[in-house]
């Protein structure tokens, strides 16, 4: 298995040596496979936003160690080394619209490829090229980015990040705020470049159908540590340590769990997703008949 | 911006910190008039110790009052420089170039200029330090209460500022994130040269004005659906009394005036 990123003991505290310091990342150990697809679920505040932080050293880690790839970062590593790291991490924040900045649309998502040394009239063609693979029309490249409905600025946004050729996407709560189809269109986007690009994504959430839609690999943090990682499978087979982490299992898994209890048996292990559901049910149930459940 | 000290209020539970705001301005204010009356070593030396028994009441270390006044060095050198060169003559002259005179007097009022920066920088970081912001907008708005009679809009007034400084950590905050975000896609704040840097604040400052005007207008909306009415007289939820250690403070400021001018040269 080749690695993509390596957490090695890794510690924060914001605003070491103050009376205000605050530790955010407790001692986290982890590893992310290349091409891998992790999920950090986790309570508001328990972590996760730190944790994803260091991935692109927006924060470097207090203690500890940090491998992305070819890239290093420990306490000690400096500004100037990191640069290359920012284009081979690309980060979609929170409210991504919120950093659109630029005249028109084109100029906006050429302007991190061009940060990164791509010469302007690459980049503008990159912008276009972009432009169309979030699923916005190709003519709206001179229209200004503040035109547009908050969901047209968020593909905007994630177009200008995904210009960079990324090889790491680190998705904070992307679909925060969107109506249910733009939700379904953003995460069908990030799992074609998943698959088709082999991009590694990292993708923070409260979405629990996502996880178990997209995830091979969850984390789940709490006070600053990662208490479990584990597949899906593993996560939300376990529904009352969840619950004890004020979290939640998908809502397919919570119908077949009570299922379950009205003596349904799930053979190939409890259905997280509605198709899994509804795939294990159609198989146990007999052609034509009926069974009281 | 982490390194932005002044104005951050530092959440301790001591003696000063639960001083009176309206005191604690009106003792900043006395307390600067001090700084001016001394003008001898002993004078500034009662002065230093009034501040230092300040700081030591408020339990707040000294580090972070230092780290108050690196902002603001390269002004205290320059004003410094300013008066050790070009003070008029008295005294011995040290050293003498054209129309530059190194005097006695010049390097004794540049040694003054020099401590009076520093005890007003420390007291004023000491209120900010010691004092919430939205304490110090009702101290200040229940202080300009007299001006109401000469018609000055005292509520508008104490309600814009409480809202600029409820608003400045949020702005802050907002800052961060557009930063982090930029920086993420390849902006490097603070760095090159000066046509670099400014070019660099372009992408953090259009997305922040972006959202204070977003903002500014649905905190209108929601303050007129909470039937927010402009010029209107407002009652107030936190009410400030006058405590006995406000009363100490001023025992000990009449003690340190009294004392300053017995010291000072007339």
């Amino acid at each position: 298995m080749v690695v993509a990123i390596t957490f090695e003991h890794v510690g924060y505290t914001y605003q070491a040596d103050t009376p205000l310091a605050t530790p955010a990342l407790d001692d986290v150990s982890l590893t992310v496979p290349d091409h891998g697809y992790l999920a950090v679920i986790g309570h508001t505040g328990s972590g996760k936003s730190t944790l994803i932080q260091q991935l692109n050293a927006l924060l470097k880690p207090t203690t500890g160690r940090l491998t992305v790839d070819e890239f290093t970062i420990t306490p000690t590593t400096t500004n100037a080394a990191l640069k290359p790291l920012r284009q081979h991490v690309g980060m979609v924040f929170q409210f991504p619209e919120s950093q659109l900045f630029e005249e028109t649309i084109q100029k906006d998502i050429a302007f991190g490829p061009q940060n990164f040394g791509v010469a302007e009239a690459d980049a503008l063609a990159l912008a276009d090229q972009m432009l169309t693979q979030v699923g916005l029309d190709a003519s709206y490249a001179q229209r200004s980015p503040f035109e547009l409905s908050g969901g047209q600025m968020r593909r905007v946004a994630i177009a200008g990040v995904l210009a960079m050729h990324p090889q790491v996407l680190v998705l904070d709560e992307p679909t925060a705020g969107l109506d249910p189809q733009g939700r379904q269109e953003m995460m069908d986007l990030f799992e074609r470049l998943h698959r088709e690009q082999g991009l590694t994504i990292v993708l923070v959430t409260h979405q629990m159908e996502d996880v178990a839609q997209y995830a091979e690999q969850v984390a789940v943090m709490r006070q600053g540590k990662l208490v479990k990682v584990g597949t899906p499978q593993e996560i939300f087979g376990d529904p009352a340590w969840l619950r004890a982490n004020q979290l939640d299992v998908p809502r397919a898994a919570q119908f077949a769990q009570k299922l379950a209890t009205r003596g349904v048996t799930w053979p190939q292990g409890l259905p997280l997703t509605a198709t899994a559901l509804a795939d294990q049910l159609a198989a146990q149930w007999p052609k034509g008949g009926r069974t009281r459940v | 911006m982490s390194k932005f000290l002044f104005g951050r209020y530092l959440p301790l539970d001591s003696i000063v910190h639960r001083l009176d705001p309206r005191n604690k301005l009106m003792l900043s204010f006395c307390y600067i008039i001090l700084v001016f009356l001394a003008n001898n070593w002993l004078s500034y030396l009662i002065l230093i110790a009034l501040t230092l028994g300040a700081i030591r009441a408020s339990t707040i270390r000294l580090g972070f009052f230092l780290r108050g006044i690196r902002p603001l060095i390269w002004l205290i050198l320059f004003t410094v420089a300013l008066q050790l060169l070009f003070s008029p003559a008295g005294g011995h002259v040290y050293w003498h170039w054209a129309f530059i005179n190194i005097t006695q007097f010049g390097v004794i009022n540049a040694g003054y200029i020099f401590i009076r920066f520093l005890l007003i920088i420390m007291m004023s970081t000491l209120l900010t330090l010691s004092t919430q912001p939205l304490d110090i907008a009702t101290g200040l708005a229940s202080l300009m209460k007299p001006l109401r009679w000469v018609k000055v809009p005292v509520d508008t007034l104490a309600m814009m500022l409480s809202i600029a400084l409820r608003f400045v950590p949020t702005l802050m905050d907002e800052a961060q994130k557009i930063m982090n975000a930029q920086r993420a896609r390849g902006v490097d704040f603070g760095e090159g040269g000066l046509f670099k840097q400014a070019k660099a604040l372009l992408p953090l400052m259009v997305p922040l004005f972006m959202s204070a005007f977003n903002r500014a207008e649905d905190l209108s909306i929601a303050m007129e659906a909470r039937g927010y009415q402009d010029s209107e007289h407002r009652s107030q939820y936190r009410i400030l009394t006058w405590q006995r250690r406000d009363t100490v403070t001023w025992v000990i400021f009449a003690l340190g005036l009294a004392l300053i001018l017995i010291c000072r040269r007339w």
